[in-house]
């Protein structure tokens, strides 16, 4: 096997070690933080599946974003359910024999994929174009808008232009699974997309995409509005109360 | 002080969206605190050597204690979606007024010192030193913040600027940079009771005076007792309810429910002040010292229920924190929730009809309602959720014939901020204040219009505050805020039901 091959295998386990341990430690310290104070938007749900209900309806609806903005919240979506459809897809290189609702993927796949780009230039313009969210983009929310679109655009390319040899690719992914080995088809456009991959994988736990967790763990959103009925104390607080008079 | 020259803004036509003006509000500062205002809260005096690490150290003290900070810093994708929707940007253009934007103040100090990306690549993610000149947007735009949650709304991850601009505060009064208003404030509430100062013969002396002028007015011997023992209800109220108007107008009002209802209420000098200003400064330990005050009161005067005036703030801190700071309440009458708001208490009544009102004693006005930022976006009244906009309109309704609402993008949880809450009601502030009035008085102006309001009624003694001062610039007359129980108060027939 080639050089090649070994480098990307490399790569590859090193991005998923990396997100799956960043994340965890992330996901870890924004569960761990307490929130000392019931601060919910309200008005806010009174039970704690009514707090599923509201979480559900951001994560799925972007529910408060359609309230918001109409324009961001039609690329977002758009951006949002095509790379789902294009994760459903990918799976197919994951799986094997391959899952029934893969196989039903296939074809959305390939529409999520332009959708996927489509939105994040959608986005992007509004970056570009609107004062106020040009006054607040650093270069990295550039260059994450940059990456997506490189990823989506180089994935396209393979589908529509440049063929690669989609049976080798499968079981160079499969090998990444189970430890063993395969070569990797040699397709620049593939050796791009893949490098663009990892490169998302590696930077996921160190910078903004920490909105896909994060969102979950939003006090503002997940805490349920019945503050009267339950007394709620923070650990460090509570040395607070023994301090006091009566 | 220098008084700063200023235009009031213009009503905008079709509500359009600002373009940004960098450094438009850079001028705006409130007075720093003294010493004398810094050290009886236990902050340092002023600006303490080393200040910087000390700054990043609290930062990173508060990172372990508030789930908000940790996860609304890290979480936030810069889509724009807040970026219209604070009155403070709106009214000055400034585009450090945009909550995203007022957010990466403290969000380029956290990604430097605590993100390995702002670490290894500052200048690709926005992180900065912490220096002089950080520190100063920090003052300047964090009190420029009313802490009125109303990005928090339209955020997709509920990221809440409050609670941004809160800990900012608390890590510079922690440095020795406090804001002289609220801290002075505070100051007064440990010392005496309230924010005004009002220490206890004063406050005697103006309830009397309140129950001669209803006894003249309606014949009836209203009481409005102070630190009455074995009262029924502890009723914590806004210490501007005493003295200011509208407000007293308010306290004149529940005095005359209390009377009808035949229940048995008092308030204290020991908790005579309802608005708890150490939410402002985001210090836990602060704000429970106050809220104590309150728990001490309802044991001292063997109370069975807590019921709050009228008051924004403070119905935040009281619905949603009280049980947390000052609790349990087991020692209260367990039928009724701690603490009520006196709405919440008036609505009862008026369901039960336990209360006489005709409306036809408001026939002189045509009423609309601003919903309060902190009852709106920050609390409840009664069973279910919403029942804070439901409450007070319910009430009002009983008391009046013409209400009319303003515009729905202005209202309810939507609501704009009176311009003057979270510790900005100062006279140093009287541009922010003005200025970020500019979206309600264009809704009010709108109802005023069209649908000939001539009145708005409130529940908070900041909105009414703020209001009357800044009305006059917008040309209404700045007796066109009420209380909600201000027309309880007109509407109620006493000696027909007691
Ligand atoms: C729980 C899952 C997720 C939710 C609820 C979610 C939600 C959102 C929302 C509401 C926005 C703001 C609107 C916008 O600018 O598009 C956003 C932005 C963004 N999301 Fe997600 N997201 C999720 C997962 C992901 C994942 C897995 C990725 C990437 C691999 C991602 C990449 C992005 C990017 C790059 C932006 C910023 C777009 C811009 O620069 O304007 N999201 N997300
Ligand atoms: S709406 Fe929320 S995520 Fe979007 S820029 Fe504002 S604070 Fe950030
Ligand atoms: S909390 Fe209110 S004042 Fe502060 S940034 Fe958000 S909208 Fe503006």
């Amino acid at each position: 096997m080639s050089l090649l091959t070994y480098l990307y295998v490399l790569l590859f386990h090193a991005a998923a070690l990396i997100m799956i341990v960043g994340l965890a430690r992330k996901i870890w310290q924004f569960a761990t933080v307490p929130a000392p104070l019931k601060i919910p938007t309200t008005p806010a749900p009174v039970t704690r599946g009514g707090v599923a209900m509201r979480l559900l309806r951001e994560v799925a609806l972007f529910e408060s974003l359609f309230k918001s903005n109409r324009w961001i919240w039609i690329f977002a979506v758009l951006f949002h359910a095509g790379l789902l459809l294009v994760v459903a897809r990918h799976l197919r290189y994951f799986t094997e024999p391959v899952w029934g609702l893969v196989h039903l993927a296939q074809p959305f796949g390939i529409y999520g994929g332009m959708a996927m780009v489509v939105g994040l230039l959608g986005l992007w313009a509004r970056r570009l174009v609107v004062d106020r969210v040009r006054y607040i983009s650093s270069p990295s929310d550039h260059l994450m808008l940059a990456l997506l679109v490189a990823i989506g655009v180089s994935g396209l390319g393979m589908t529509y232009v440049v063929h690669t040899d989609i049976v080798q690719l499968k079981a160079f992914t499969l090998g990444l699974l189970y430890f063993d080995w395969q070569p990797l088809p040699g397709d620049p456009l593939l050796l791009i997309h893949l490098g663009l991959v990892a490169a998302l994988m590696i930077v996921f736990p160190f910078s903004k995409l920490l909105h896909a967790p994060g969102v979950f763990f939003s006090p503002s959103r997940n805490m349920v509005d019945n503050p009267r009925e339950t007394r709620h104390v923070a650990p460090w607080a509570a040395p607070l109360d023994t301090a006091r008079d009566r | 002080m220098a008084k700063a020259k200023f235009e009031t803004p213009a009503f905008r036509d079709y509500r359009d969206i600002p373009a940004i003006q960098p450094d438009a509000m850079a001028h705006s500062q409130p007075f720093i605190a003294k010493p004398e205002h810094q050290e009886p809260l236990g902050f340092p005096g002023e600006l303490v050597d080393d200040w910087e690490n000390k700054a990043v150290a609290k930062l990173g003290d508060l990172l372990t204690r508030y789930k908000s900070l940790k996860v609304f810093l890290d979480s936030c994708v810069k889509c724009g979606a807040c970026t219209d929707k604070c009155h403070y940007y709106l009214g000055t253009n400034d585009p450090k007024n945009m909550p995203v934007a007022r957010q990466d103040l403290l969000r380029q100090v956290y990604r430097r010192y605590f993100t390995l990306a702002g670490r290894i690549a500052p200048g690709l993610v926005g992180a900065r030193d912490m220096t002089r000149e950080v520190l100063d947007d920090w003052y300047t735009y964090f009190h420029q913040c009313s802490q009125c949650r109303r990005c928090s709304v339209f955020c997709p991850y509920g990221i809440d600027t409050a609670e941004i601009s809160m800990a900012g505060r608390e890590i510079m009064d922690h440095i020795g940079v406090g804001q002289k208003y609220s801290n002075e404030i505070i100051g007064k509430v440990h010392k005496i009771g309230n924010n005004l100062g009002l220490p206890l013969p004063a406050l005697e002396a103006t309830l009397e005076d309140l129950e001669e002028e209803v006894k003249e007015d309606t014949g009836a011997d209203v009481k409005y007792p102070v630190n009455q023992q074995g009262a029924d209800v502890l009723l914590v109220t806004p210490s501007a309810d005493f003295f200011a108007e509208p407000h007293i107008d308010g306290l004149v009002g529940y005095g005359k429910v209390f009377h009808q209802a035949g229940v048995s209420w008092t308030v204290s000098s020991h908790a005579s002040e309802a608005a708890n200003f150490a939410l402002f400064i985001g210090s836990y330990d602060q704000m429970h010292k106050i809220a104590n005050r309150i728990r001490q009161a309802a044991l001292d005067l063997g109370v069975k229920r807590i019921v709050f005036g009228e008051c924004g703030h403070a119905w935040r801190v009281a619905y949603s924190f009280l049980n947390t700071l000052a609790g349990p309440w087991d020692f209260l009458d367990p039928r009724y929730p701690v603490p009520q708001h006196i709405c919440e208490f008036t609505h009862d009544l008026i369901q039960r009809g336990a209360l006489n009102l005709d409306k036809q004693a408001n026939d002189h006005m045509t009423l609309t309602f601003h919903d309060s930022c902190n009852v709106a976006r920050a609390s409840r009244m009664g069973d279910t959720p919403g029942g804070q906009f439901h409450i007070p309109r319910e009430v009002i309704k009983a008391s009046c014939n013409k209400f009319v609402e303003m515009d729905p993008n202005t209202t309810r949880e939507s609501t704009f901020c009176c311009g003057g809450g979270g510790g900005l009601l100062t006279d140093d502030l009287m541009e922010l204040r003005v200025k970020g009035a500019l979206p309600r008085m264009e809704a009010l102006n709108e109802a005023r219009d069209y649908h000939g309001v001539t009145h708005m009624a409130a529940i908070c003694a900041i909105c009414k505050s703020q209001f009357t001062k800044v009305m006059p610039y917008y040309g209404f007359d700045m007796d066109a805020v009420v209380s909600v129980h201000q027309l309880v108060g007109n509407a109620i027939q006493l000696g027909t039901k007691e």
